[in-house]
């Protein structure tokens, strides 16, 4: 440690520490340009100049690359001298980039107004400080901008001044430039598109969604600038507890658990194929679930119910049982659409003047408290049309361009109607997801005809499933809203409880099991079993089924060539006499 | 007092049971000391009129071999069983139809056309039948009828004991002998009705010597197709043996000199049916879950009733091939 | 009249019998001349059961069981799969037309695929009529005994 005084201020530092650091820590504010706390000091703006005082001489130097020493010395960072030189060195770069802001800025706390100097390009930005070459080529990696020509012809510009191949993108040229003279832009069309609003995240290191478990922020791999060129480390840089480990690789990792809660949910019925809704085709038919993103706080409109166009809709169409309660499509009730449908209603008219339609087959507000928000709804002044939206067509000229017609049969008036709306929100279906067999067959647990999981008995046991420490929880076992997935959830968690509490297992009745006398050990039983609970002793020269590991199939007890083994509740006996009994 | 009386009879059989007793050696001696034979049509001249003459339960011990096949094999054995205190089925046609029963895969008509008519030895150009009855001068003569299905023994008549084997094997013979001279000369009470005589409640893999491990079969082979590792389980190496669905008794010979039990010694106690079991066992560890594939390897069994029930057919579920 | 075939069938626990059961209850109509016995396992069915079955007079023997790879027990069926052609072969053997014997898979969902597999098999058993075993009973042999001269 040394100690140094800065403006007359003591204070004790590391060797090597610069100048500016150690003002910094004083709170003394030296100004740059082209300093960065994440790259090498490059010491050309100039405007870090400082007095280095040592005895009766004195010395100017750059104070983000000059290094403390010894302890003799004396730092000035606004003295006079050095102030002339800054407003000199301001001239100069005002002269070089006369539209950047921060020297403009800067000039001014100076009380440089204009140069003396001659203006080459009265729009340029760049003051040449290379943080963007230095990022690219030492935080990237990428090594896709850098330094052309000499002298006054200096610049930054890619190889050749044609798109580099090895730019990836990644903006952080833009993002270090002091002056903004590197700017990230947008080519595509920069219209709203509900299809693609997404509530995800957008950085390549980030927590991954709000409830996320656990609450920390992972990378992105596919997208980290680190895991495409080996630079940057940008964020092992700033963070302050070294948390960041590029080492750490995916990990398939087995957990032996005592019981399995299936939450898996369910995945949205697409109803692109359902031509007549113009799904994909017209920007301003949205899935209930996009039209969900879009009313988040969180979303790209920040919550506001919006047409792909950006302005308000003057009406909106909710079109109940898209893909539900449809013979070509799934027969059953999706349960939750009619309640959510009347919440979208009641944001439209809470954020909107838009007048809603709802177009239902039959209004299930059939929870506590539901039917009461159905007639609070209607008070709310909500059109409800008692039929299914048959069609969605464009509409000329009338009603502008955009405009949409649906068409419906209102059987309550028993009325052929068309409604021009300027969006539409489609409750579709909920359905089991296309991974829900290959679950089922991992765990062992079987699945109706529409896909959702079946639980062991449908009053007795709707929790459980007919694998033993396997239950189930949500929509992956049929339909159901929050408040009937948390209960069930809830009872899920607690069977699955009451199995690790208890520290006993209670086994079935039936299961297989060898009679020593019998069993000669001719080990065909032995590779038959897929719970390997069927042991050969040497020693006895017998087979031995395991009681607790055997599920009772049975199939040992089939194959036995000797009759050794007994299917327990399923015995040769009882079969051969159900036979006899059928047949006799 | 008078000695017991023993009879052994022959029905539908080789003979080789008749064999076996001789060849329990000295020990022939003590029975012929203790017993008073009545009746042995193959060792010496009895009359069926000498058994019919006799009283009712007079024969103590009656061994009885030889699947029933005609008529005269049901009467002899519907008269022995009259006679008899105690009669055990001896040997493997007379437990479960043996060797004879596998004429069960055919019929009488079959067997009769094949053997009078057409058998490359056989000419007999006016295609004449044994008849049943026939006039000749001095009166009506008869031949015994025989059946279109051959029986085992239980089948037709009551069965004391189960003496299983093709044939018994002699130190087990010796053992029962020696057993039932026991039992008569103390007065102990007799093993329970239908007791299975000279064999184990374990299956012919007790007796086998051979190294034995989980089972893969990806393809049958038949014993003439190559040498066999003379320490390693044979079903392991392809050949179907019927040795689990057997019972032990008799010394697991056969497995021992490299041929695969062929299942004489009659089906276990727990074992309804020897075939059906058999079949489920070894299906059960064909190496494949493919159709086709598992179609490959079974087509490598040649005939696969006769190869599973070889001793068992007259005594299985379906007892005989149906029209 | 008529002839009804008399056919058994081999229901798997988790599969096959819930499926009848969905048959059931979502109140198919199929031909009532299936009876069923259940097993946990199609693996549990033995050839002994359809041999037996036929013995006893059966007409045809039906064995459904979970899909190849949707066994509740991982790969019973895949046992059962590889009993039924030797079985079948058995069948032969005993001249009795293998067709009498039928392997399905019939999942929990599929209550209709379990109609439509009953409907078809009785039709099939129907067609290939009753299943006559001959000279089964002992009562056909000539029981005479005839007195030496």
């Amino acid at each position: 440690m040394i100690k140094v005084t800065i403006d007359g201020r003591d204070i004790e530092v590391k060797e090597e520490t610069t100048i500016l650091n150690a003002a910094r820590e004083l709170g003394i504010k030296i100004p740059t340009l082209c300093y960065s706390e994440f790259l090498e000091p490059y010491a050309v703006c100039r405007i870090c100049l400082c007095e280095v005082v040592r005895g009766k001489r004195s010395r100017l130097v750059t104070a983000c690359n000059y290094p403390l020493r010894d302890a003799s010395v004396s730092i000035l960072t606004n003295s006079a001298r050095v102030r002339n030189l800054r407003k000199l060195n301001l001239e100069l770069l005002l002269a070089q980039a006369p539209a950047a802001k921060i020297v403009q800025d800067l000039a001014a706390e100076y009380g440089v107004t204009k140069t003396r100097f001659p203006i080459k390009n009265p729009d340029e930005k760049c003051i040449l400080c290379g943080l963007c070459v230095q990022v690219c080529e030492n935080l990237v990696g990428a090594g896709a901008i850098g330094f052309s020509s000499r002298g006054s012809k200096r610049e930054v510009s890619t190889p050749w001044g044609v798109e580099p191949e090895t730019c990836i993108l990644c903006g952080a040229c833009a993002h270090f430039c002091p002056t903004g003279h590197i700017v990230m832009t947008e080519e595509a069309d920069e219209r709203i598109l509900h299809s693609e609003l997404t509530l995800g995240p957008n950085a390549a290191i980030s927590i991954p969604f709000r409830q996320a478990i656990p609450n920390v922020p992972r990378i992105d791999v596919e997208h980290c600038i680190h895991f495409k060129t080996g630079g940057c480390e940008l964020c092992s840089k700033v963070c302050p507890k070294d948390c960041i480990d590029y080492q750490m690789k995916d990990e398939i990792e087995d957990i032996d658990v005592g019981a399995i809660v299936v939450a898996t949910g369910f995945q949205d019925f697409d109803p692109t194929p359902l031509k007549q809704y113009g799904y994909g085709k017209y920007a301003n038919v949205l899935s209930s679930i996009e039209f969900e993103q879009m009313n988040n706080a969180a979303s790209p409109t920040g919550g506001a119910i919006v047409l792909e166009n950006g302005e308000e809709p003057r009406s909106v169409a909710i079109l109940h049982c898209i893909g539900s309660r449809d013979e070509n499509n799934h027969k059953y009730c999706s349960r939750v659409c009619c309640m959510y449908a009347l919440k979208f209603a009641h944001l439209i008219k809470e954020k909107t003047t838009a007048e809603v339609y709802q177009l239902y087959i039959d209004m299930r507000a059939f929870g506590k408290g539901y039917e009461e928000f159905y007639h609070r709804l209607l008070e709310e002044g909500v059109n409800v049309i008692r039929g299914k939206g048959a069609e969605i067509a464009p509409i000329g000229g009338k009603f502008g361009e955009e405009g949409l017609l649906v068409r419906c049969e209102d059987t309550l008036i028993s009325k052929f109607r068309e409604i021009p709306v300027d969006m539409v929100v489609l409750c579709t279906a909920l359905e089991a997801r296309d991974d829900s067999a290959d679950l089922a067959r991992k765990l062992n647990i079987s699945k109706g005809a529409d896909g959702w999981f079946i639980e062991a008995h449908p009053k007795l046991a709707p929790v459980s499933t007919t694998t033993d420490g396997v239950f189930l929880a949500g929509v992956c076992q049929g339909p159901k809203d929050i408040p009937d997935a948390v209960a069930q959830g809830t009872a899920a968690a607690g069977q699955a409880m009451k199995l690790m509490t208890v520290g006993e297992l209670f086994l079935d009745a039936a299961y297989a099991a060898i009679t020593d006398e019998i069993c000669s050990g001719c080990r065909i039983c032995n590779g038959l079993c897929p719970y390997n609970a069927i042991s050969f002793l040497e020693d006895k020269k017998v087979s031995e089924v395991n009681a607790a590991m055997c599920k009772a199939c049975g199939t040992c007890a089939a194959a036995c060539p000797s009759g050794a083994i007994t299917a327990r509740h399923f015995t040769d006996d009882q079969i051969y006499a159900q036979i006899e009994a059928i047949f006799a | 007092m008078p000695k017991p009386k023993l009879a052994v009879y022959w029905a539908a059989s080789c003979g080789g049971c008749d064999i076996a007793i001789l060849d329990i050696e000295d020990k022939i001696l003590a029975v012929a000391d203790f017993f008073d034979l009545c009746l042995w049509p193959c060792a010496a001249d009895f009359k069926y009129a000498d058994v019919r003459a006799m009283d009712d339960k007079s024969i103590t011990l009656t061994l009885f071999n030889g699947a029933i096949r005609n008529s005269e094999n049901y009467e002899i054995a519907r008269l022995l069983r009259g006679k008899s205190v105690v009669l055990a089925a001896f040997g493997s046609c007379a437990t479960e139809g043996g060797i004879p029963g596998l004429a069960n895969l055919t019929g009488k008509e079959a067997i009769l056309d094949y053997v009078y008519i057409k058998s490359p030895s056989t000419v007999n150009p006016d295609k004449i039948y044994p008849q049943p009855r026939c006039k000749v001068p001095e009166g009506e003569i008869y031949i015994p009828e025989m059946w279109n299905t051959v029986r085992a023994l239980h089948q037709v008549i009551d069965v004391d004991y189960i003496i299983p084997g093709c044939p018994p094997q002699s130190d087990q013979i010796a053992a029962v002998v020696g057993a039932v001279i026991d039992i008569l000369s103390t007065g102990k009470p007799l093993p329970p009705k239908g007791t299975v005589l000279g064999a184990s409640e374990k299956s012919c893999c007790d007796e086998c010597p051979r190294k034995r491990d989980v089972k893969k079969i990806t393809k049958f082979r038949r014993p003439f197709e190559g040498p066999t590792d003379p320490d390693i389980c044979l079903m392991e190496q392809g050949l179907v043996c019927l040795g689990p669905a057997t019972r032990s008794g008799c010394g697991a010979k056969c497995v021992s000199a490299g041929m695969p039990c062929r299942g004489c010694y009659s089906l276990p106690a727990n074992v309804r049916d020897q075939g059906a079991k058999m079949v489920s066992a070894l299906a059960s560890v064909v190496d494949s879950t493919d159709p086709t594939e598992i179609d490959r390897i079974i087509a490598t069994i040649p005939d696969p009733v006769g190869t599973f029930y070889r001793f068992s057919l007259a005594e299985s579920f379906l007892r005989r091939k149906q029209a | 009249m008529d002839f009804e075939p008399k056919i058994l069938g081999l229901l798997c626990n988790w599969c096959s019998y819930t499926g009848a059961d969905l048959a059931g209850t979502a109140r198919m109509k199929y031909p009532p001349n299936v009876y069923t016995v259940r097993v946990m396992c199609s693996g549990r069915v033995d050839p002994g059961f359809i041999l037996d079955a036929m013995r006893a007079g059966a007409d045809g023997v039906l064995v459904c069981g979970c899909h190849p790879g949707d066994c509740h027990y991982v790969e019973g069926n895949y046992k059962c799969l590889r009993r039924i052609p030797l079985t079948k072969k058995l069948l032969e053997g005993f001249g009795i037309d293998p067709r009498r014997l039928r392997l399905e898979w019939v999942s929990a969902s599929e209550g209709g695929r379990f109609k439509e597999v009953v409907t078809e098999f009785t039709e099939q058993i129907r067609a290939l009529g009753p299943l006559k075993l001959n000279d089964w009973a002992f009562a056909e042999q000539p029981l005479e005994v005839h007195e030496a001269a």
